[in-house]
């Protein structure tokens, strides 16, 4: 039973660690689908860490800061689509960028909004996003480890469930909608989409554009839900890691999730070590999640095949 | 014929100049096309052919001249104006979505959905079926692109434009890549869709299948309107002479040759494919100055693997290659390269040029190392620019300027940058491959006469081709490969096409022969 209970334990780590990773993924999947390479997820992911936890903050309203969390990802990536579908820029260069602007607004903000303080202050509990299982299944009964099994695995933050149906969302607008095959179209082949019609650029920036949304969305499950506010380490990686989740799921919104989960249960796997008490030191621990994203992409990515335009800047004639 | 309707201008282009900066692609070209003919539209690469329907499409605006499409003018500032005006265009490179499967590429645009913009593709499909039954354009619907054969590819291609509605089609250069059965085939479908009341414009520079499908022909060149001819009324040879402006002879002109020294000895190689399996077996051969040795054989009987030895691009697995009298086997490409043997390679754009790199740079890629072409280390641009120029003039390419990048060139200015480069290396041994694909009847001309004054140089040529009129016409020698082997070698003034058709199949193998 102590085995189960760790793996429950394990498991519910992962679940929460993942979900900023799924958003963020789903976001470089929907950019990447369209022909924009989106190494700027991390920058609009802190981007969205801060303002979910400003407006959360100061509106008392977690859902409020979510949402602003969205539109701060979103404005941001839509510097990135004028740079890279308007002025054809070079989609890596401008994403560096924007990895730059991301977190040096951020924290510039933060001074301006907190009196000069390098982090938001810290959401009370209730102002966090909730976890619509709360307490469920203490009520059914206290005693019964089964159920604080599941207590461990499914009481989440509601951020997480939404992760997972987004999944869902982003895979049926991609392969059952005329939006999602004019996504893909363009980034397979956009000069084929443009001679039959497709406007392609309009295209670009709806994609990059919401890429930003869901990598807004992923920092404010970082900041509100995860812990409960911004500082400027918070965001240290994982827009990196989700684009290789997205990379080793091959650009499809599915294999994107168990690339976040895979890294997810790294992530968790370090958390339960740590607290086990085992004798390694925690910086080397803390490695193992970059270290098994490595290995994975030598791995198995190998035959991995993008979208085919991808990172191409696409000029009309 | 009976199906045109001569009252019917379906297409009008009146006066259409095209320039791009200075150059002038289409200089006041009229054009009347009638309902229910297949037009032809002639002319050397680049000529101005593709550029005239590019404008006809909306792809590329004219700098002067009306369009008048069924008697309306019409202003075609995008292709979308032109669809809607009942004009598809099949490119030459096709514009399929390869990981997408033919229903998906065939709506992309004109989507099929419910009012939600979910994708009804089941009746997409239908629709599709519908089409490619009424036309006989038979087509799997749910295969994906990347796995169906080229031909298969560009009736997707024809469907694309007849689900939009289509009544006019311009086809650019739909046999450059097809193979003769697929050729018979979209002759076939094009007279089925004329007998419907389509009105289809090929472009084109092929004069057999101008002959075997077309009613009326346009001949275009250096961007002027020759003439328009009814098809029936002319021979091939009267439409090369139009569309390169010159008499041309299909026979290559050549004299006796004089066969010098054994130059290239191959002894018994075998060379394994990418699929580690042997496709060159215990291969001999010799080649002696002053002759043209065509290899005759069927694509895939280890042409491509033998030359990748020769060349150095492919281990030899056993056996020995001499140039002179010194083994090159398995030296690298630019060793073989230095001692006499010279390539043009079997596809010019991956491997006979850089495309992104300029006219001038792709033809000193052998020797820019060299003076004067850089002194220690450092490029001399001059010297490269002069020696440029003059191999663009000496090689007739066009258009005459040696900064222009490589990929903006028509095919055979392509190959002829090529050959520029390879023969002014001056080598012993010249190993061409497929030199003339795609190239037109002007083009191929020259290089023929290239490769036939390579050999009365008192140099080597090694021919490897598909094409059996061109081995047929030019080899002082034939060898025949199959499976990897020498079947036989004949002598080029004994040749008929019958007996080397044979041993290509395979029917000399197991003979007593010798």
């Amino acid at each position: 039973m102590k085995i189960l209970s760790d793996l429950g334990v394990i498991i519910g780590i992962t679940l929460m660690y993942s979900a900023p990773l799924i958003y963020t993924s789903l976001g470089g999947v929907l950019s990447e689908n369209a022909g924009v390479v989106n190494i700027g997820l991390e920058g609009m992911m802190t981007i969205g860490a801060f303002a979910g936890a400003t407006v959360a903050y100061f509106t008392q309203n977690p859902w409020l800061g979510f949402i602003a969390a969205g539109i701060a990802g979103g404005l941001l990536a839509l510097l990135h689509a004028i740079a890279c579908v308007s002025f054809t820029a070079d989609h890596v260069v401008s994403g560096i960028a924007i990895n730059f602007i991301g977190p040096g607004l951020s924290i510039f903000l933060t001074k301006i909004f907190f009196d000069g303080a390098a982090m938001t202050i810290p959401l009370d509990l209730d102002n966090k996003i909730p976890r619509p299982l709360n307490g469920i299944f203490a009520s059914i009964s206290t005693q019964n480890r089964l159920v604080d099994i599941l207590d461990s695995i499914f009481n989440q933050y509601a951020t997480v469930y939404i992760a997972l149906f987004l999944v869902l969302v982003v895979w049926f607008l991609l392969y059952k909608t005329k939006l999602g095959l004019r996504i893909r179209s363009v980034g397979e082949h956009p000069k084929a989409a443009e001679t039959l019609g497709v406007n392609v650029y309009r295209i670009k920036y709806l994609a990059v554009i919401l890429s930003g949304v869901l990598a807004g969305f992923g920092g404010a499950a970082m900041s509100i839900a995860v812990i409960s506010n911004y500082r400027a380490a918070l965001i240290s990686g994982q827009g990196f890691i989700a684009l290789a989740a997205m990379i080793f799921g091959k650009w499809k919104p599915q294999g994107a999730m168990w690339g976040c989960l895979l890294f997810g249960a790294a992530q968790g796997l370090v958390v339960y070590l740590g607290s086990t008490g085992l004798e390694i030191s925690s910086q080397l621990l803390a490695m193992l999640p970059y270290i098994i994203t490595l290995i994975i992409l030598m791995g198995f990515v190998g035959e991995a095949r993008g979208p085919k335009a991808n990172g191409i800047p696409y000029e009309k004639e | 014929m009976n199906t045109i309707d001569y009252n019917t201008k379906v297409i009008e282009m009146k006066n259409i100049t095209k320039k791009f900066g200075d150059f002038v692609a289409n200089d006041n070209i009229d054009l009347v096309v009638h309902k229910g003919e297949i037009h032809a539209l002639l002319g050397e690469n680049g000529a101005g052919k593709t550029t005239l329907m590019n404008v006809l499409y909306g792809l590329y605006q004219p700098t002067s001249g009306e369009i008048f499409i069924n008697g309306k003018k019409v202003e075609v500032t995008n292709p979308n104006v032109a669809i809607e005006n009942g004009i598809g265009m099949v490119h030459q490179h096709f514009m399929l979505v390869d990981n997408f499967t033919v229903v998906e590429n065939i709506i992309l645009g004109m989507e099929t959905t419910n009012k939600f913009g979910v994708l009804d593709i089941k009746k997409a499909r239908e629709e599709v079926e519908e089409l490619s039954n009424r036309y006989g354009l038979y087509v799997d619907p749910d295969a994906k692109i990347e796995d169906i054969s080229v031909g298969m590819q560009q009736r997707v291609e024809i469907l694309k434009a007849l689900y939009r509605g289509a009544d006019i089609l311009i086809l650019d250069e739909p046999t450059a890549v097809l193979t003769p059965q697929e050729i018979e085939e979209i002759i076939e479908i094009m007279k089925n869709l004329t007998k419907q009341g389509k009105t289809i414009i090929i472009i084109t520079h092929k004069l057999k299948e101008i002959k075997q499908s077309a009613d009326y022909c346009t001949i275009i060149r250096r961007g002027k309107k020759i003439d328009t001819v009814k098809v029936e009324d002319v021979t091939e040879e009267d439409l090369a002479s139009m569309m390169v402006g010159r008499e041309i002879s299909f026979k290559v002109d050549k004299k006796e040759a004089e066969i010098g020294d054994v130059i290239l000895e191959i002894h018994n190689i075998t060379v394994k494919d990418n699929r580690d399996l042997e496709v060159v077996k215990n291969f001999s051969l010799k080649l002696h100055k002053g002759e043209i040795l065509g290899i005759a054989g069927v694509d895939g009987n280890g042409q491509s693997e033998l030359v990748e030895a020769l060349t150095g691009l492919r281990k030899v697995e056993a056996g020995r290659v001499l140039l002179q009298g010194k083994d090159i086997t398995n030296l690298s490409p630019k060793e073989i390269m230095e001692s006499g043997m010279s390539h043009i390679p079997e596809d010019r754009q991956k491997r006979g040029l850089v495309l992104d790199f300029t006219v001038a740079e792709n033809m000193i890629l052998e020797n820019y190392h060299k003076e004067p072409f850089s002194t220690k280390g450092r490029l001399n641009h001059k010297s490269i620019s002069q020696f440029a120029q003059e191999l663009i003039e000496k090689f007739d390419v066009r258009p005459r300027n040696e900064n222009q990048i490589a990929a903006a060139l028509s095919g055979g200015n392509q190959q002829k940058v090529i050959l520029a480069r390879e023969i002014t290396n001056d080598p012993e041994v010249l190993l061409a491959v497929q030199p003339t694909r795609g190239l037109d009847v002007g083009a191929i001309e020259f290089v023929h006469k290239y490769l036939v004054e390579q050999r009365d140089k008192g140099k080597a040529v090694l021919l490897v081709s598909f094409e059996l009129d061109e081995v047929m016409d030019l080899s002082d020698r034939i060898a025949v490969i199959y499976d990897g082997q020498i079947v036989d070698i004949i002598d080029g003034k004994d040749a008929d096409e019958k007996t080397i058709g044979f041993l290509m199949a395979g029917g000399g193998v197991g003979d007593e022969r010798k």
